[in-house]
């Protein structure tokens, strides 16, 4: 053993364990959706074969403009607008607590401590953290018992559950962390002397905010919402549990025809869907160069 | 300067409790919640203070075989930990140096991250249905008994559910080891090369010990990633379901708060590893000190 690391020993090799557990679960079974979406099937089997079937069948009545909009194209739109709703909060929320904790936290000591405080939940069950809405949520949640009792409303609120306002809840109380640690890293790197010269220049909070700051958080910001994206893109779980399993979504889609064997059909989708995501992680890294950022 | 204590500082303070109250206050109703005595619902208020509920969960009632669930859950945390860590320290080492395919490895792992877990399950169910065709084609080709017999399925936990899991806690794992080694002081190793130290002893002397606190990290990341994982799990743990997906199952069938006690005990084991965790990264860190 000593022997043969002293003769100059190649570091690279270090890397083909992982390696091999990426080419076996990672390119492998993705190269193989992309093949199998291709395929065949029946109650049984997947049948090797090469036909556009299952992607003919996703867009079935979604050239027909005088119908309403397809149930592909209306799941995909309600997939896109839980994404936009959720970045947008969580980019916000993201924003402050990261601008607060890397600018008016002064000790090193209080700001890891802090930044825990807010990573902590993320090492935590997610399923247990949707649960815990239904005791505030619900019909006889503890909003609700405010609310009826405060007299701001007459009647049990219904929408507060089971909804798409309790999905972007429950994507915003998950997934805000995704913004925080990039963008508190992209802020920790700002050099304190050139915000001392905006302000010394005369310029104000939030004209260092904006003209300074911001610019300089742009690849965390950008890193952040290409995980809160995709992460929402890909979502059947959340949206499964918090829409009480009654608001579609493209994940739900391929759980459920994973669950039906309709195998190469939900390959199809995959498809689909990964083309999309790559495509909105590529126009988003088109601004910034990630590696740099770590 | 910005750090002054003005008004916008006390509405930021006011701003971060509120997130922290947002973060951690619905985990803590459930809690709470999961204290009540029996005729306890779902929701406020408290009937009664008791440990019923986790009796109830004790014994199984109505509940599926949560504890074999958690033991497995467990276990398989703990060898995806080991794993992780293992295996994104020496591809840390290695991606210190430009090595053949290590662009393409470096994207792996980011898009490893960031493909939706659903498709990344599909495919990991894909092949090793495909592997199960295969094996079932060879045991009839060649008449191997065994295969014929006994043979059912690749698909396990320690199989695909392992490896669709390493696809999350490693990309995990390695961006820490970049982390660390883009702000490693170089100059202590080559000391330690300038003395005559092998690479094999300038590693277990001057760098394990300085990357220590950080592979604690590693180490937190690989199993409390492990013990929650859902979505990438779903469709390939085969016979044996994991915590995670039992408690998913249950969201929608259990109305007792024996689910919030199962909570409560997950969320219980997960601050333990967590609390632990960072312990020993301040000790570590206390000891090069």
């Amino acid at each position: 053993m000593m022997k043969f690391l002293k003769l100059k020993p190649n570091v690279g090799l270090l890397s083909i364990p992982y390696s091999l557990i990426f080419i076996f679960f990672f390119f492998i079974p993705l190269t193989l959706t992309f093949i199998i979406s291709f395929w065949d099937y029946n109650e049984y089997s997947i049948i090797p074969d090469f036909i556009f079937e299952n992607y003919a069948y996703i867009f079935k009545d979604c050239l027909n403009f005088e119908k309403d909009i397809c149930v592909t194209f209306k799941t995909y739109l309600s997939t896109f607008i839980f994404c936009f709703i959720t970045w947008f909060f969580t980019l916000i929320i993201g924003f402050f607590v990261a601008y607060f904790l890397a600018f008016y936290v002064n000790s090193i000591t209080w700001q890891i401590v802090l930044f825990l405080l807010c990573t902590i939940p993320f090492w935590t069950s997610n399923v247990i953290r949707m649960i815990s809405w239904i005791p505030l949520l619900g019909r006889n949640g503890l909003v609700n018992d405010f609310l009826l009792s405060t007299g701001l409303a007459d009647a049990p609120q219904e929408w507060l559950l089971y909804s798409g306002f309790s999905i972007v809840l429950a994507f915003v109380h998950l997934y805000t962390l995704f913004m925080i640690v990039p963008i508190f890293n992209s802020m920790m790197r700002i050099d304190k002397s050139i915000i001392e010269a905006a302000y010394d220049n005369g310029a104000n909070g939030l004209q260092i905010l904006w003209n300074v700051i911001i610019p300089l958080c742009k690849p965390g910001i950008v890193i952040g919402s290409i995980f809160v994206i995709t992460v929402v893109m890909g979502d059947f779980i959340t949206i499964g549990i918090m829409g009480g399993q009654q608001i579609p979504s493209i994940g739900k889609i391929i759980y459920v025809e994973m669950s039906y064997l309709q195998l190469p059909a939900a390959a199809a989708n995959a498809v689909i869907l990964l083309a999309l995501t790559l495509l909105i992680i590529w126009i988003m890294t088109k601004m910034i160069d990630i590696r740099k950022e770590l | 300067m910005l750090n002054k204590k003005n008004k916008t500082y006390y509405i930021c303070v006011f701003f971060f409790c509120l997130f922290v109250l947002f973060l951690y206050g619905p985990t803590f109703t459930i809690v709470l919640l999961s204290f009540q005595g029996p005729d306890g619902g779902l929701t406020f208020p408290l009937n009664g203070v008791s440990t019923y509920w986790f009796e109830e969960l004790w014994r199984g009632g109505s509940v599926v075989d949560i504890g074999s669930a958690f033991k497995r859950s467990i276990i398989l945390g703990v060898i995806v930990m080991v794993l992780t860590v293992l295996l994104s320290v020496s591809a840390g080492l290695a991606f210190r140096k430009k090595f053949w395919g290590s662009d393409t490895l470096f994207f792996a792992t980011v898009a490893s991250l960031i493909v939706p877990s659903i498709v990344l399950s599909l495919g990991v169910a894909l092949q090793f249905r495909l592997l199960d065709d295969f094996t079932k084609w060879l045991g009839s080709t060649f008449d191997i008994n065994y295969i014929n017999e006994f043979f059912q399925t690749t698909l396990g936990m320690f199989t695909s559910g392992l490896g669709a899991q390493l696809t999350w806690t490693l990309p995990f794992g390695l961006l820490i080891m970049f982390a660390v080694f883009n702000r490693f002081d170089k100059s202590y190793e080559e000391a330690a090369r300038d003395l005559g130290a092998t690479p094999w002893k300038t590693f277990k002397e001057v760098v394990f010990p300085l990357i220590a606190p950080s592979i604690i990290g590693i180490a937190l990341f690989g199993f409390t990633l492990s013990y929650d994982e859902l979505a990438r799990s779903s469709q390939v743990m085969g016979a044996g379901n994991t915590l995670p997906l039992e408690l998913k199952g249950l969201t929608t069938t259990v109305t007792t708060p024996v689910i919030y006690a199962l909570g409560t005990v997950t969320t219980f084991v997960s601050f333990s590893v967590i609390g632990i965790s960072i312990v020993c990264y301040i000790w570590l860190k206390r000891k090069r000190g």
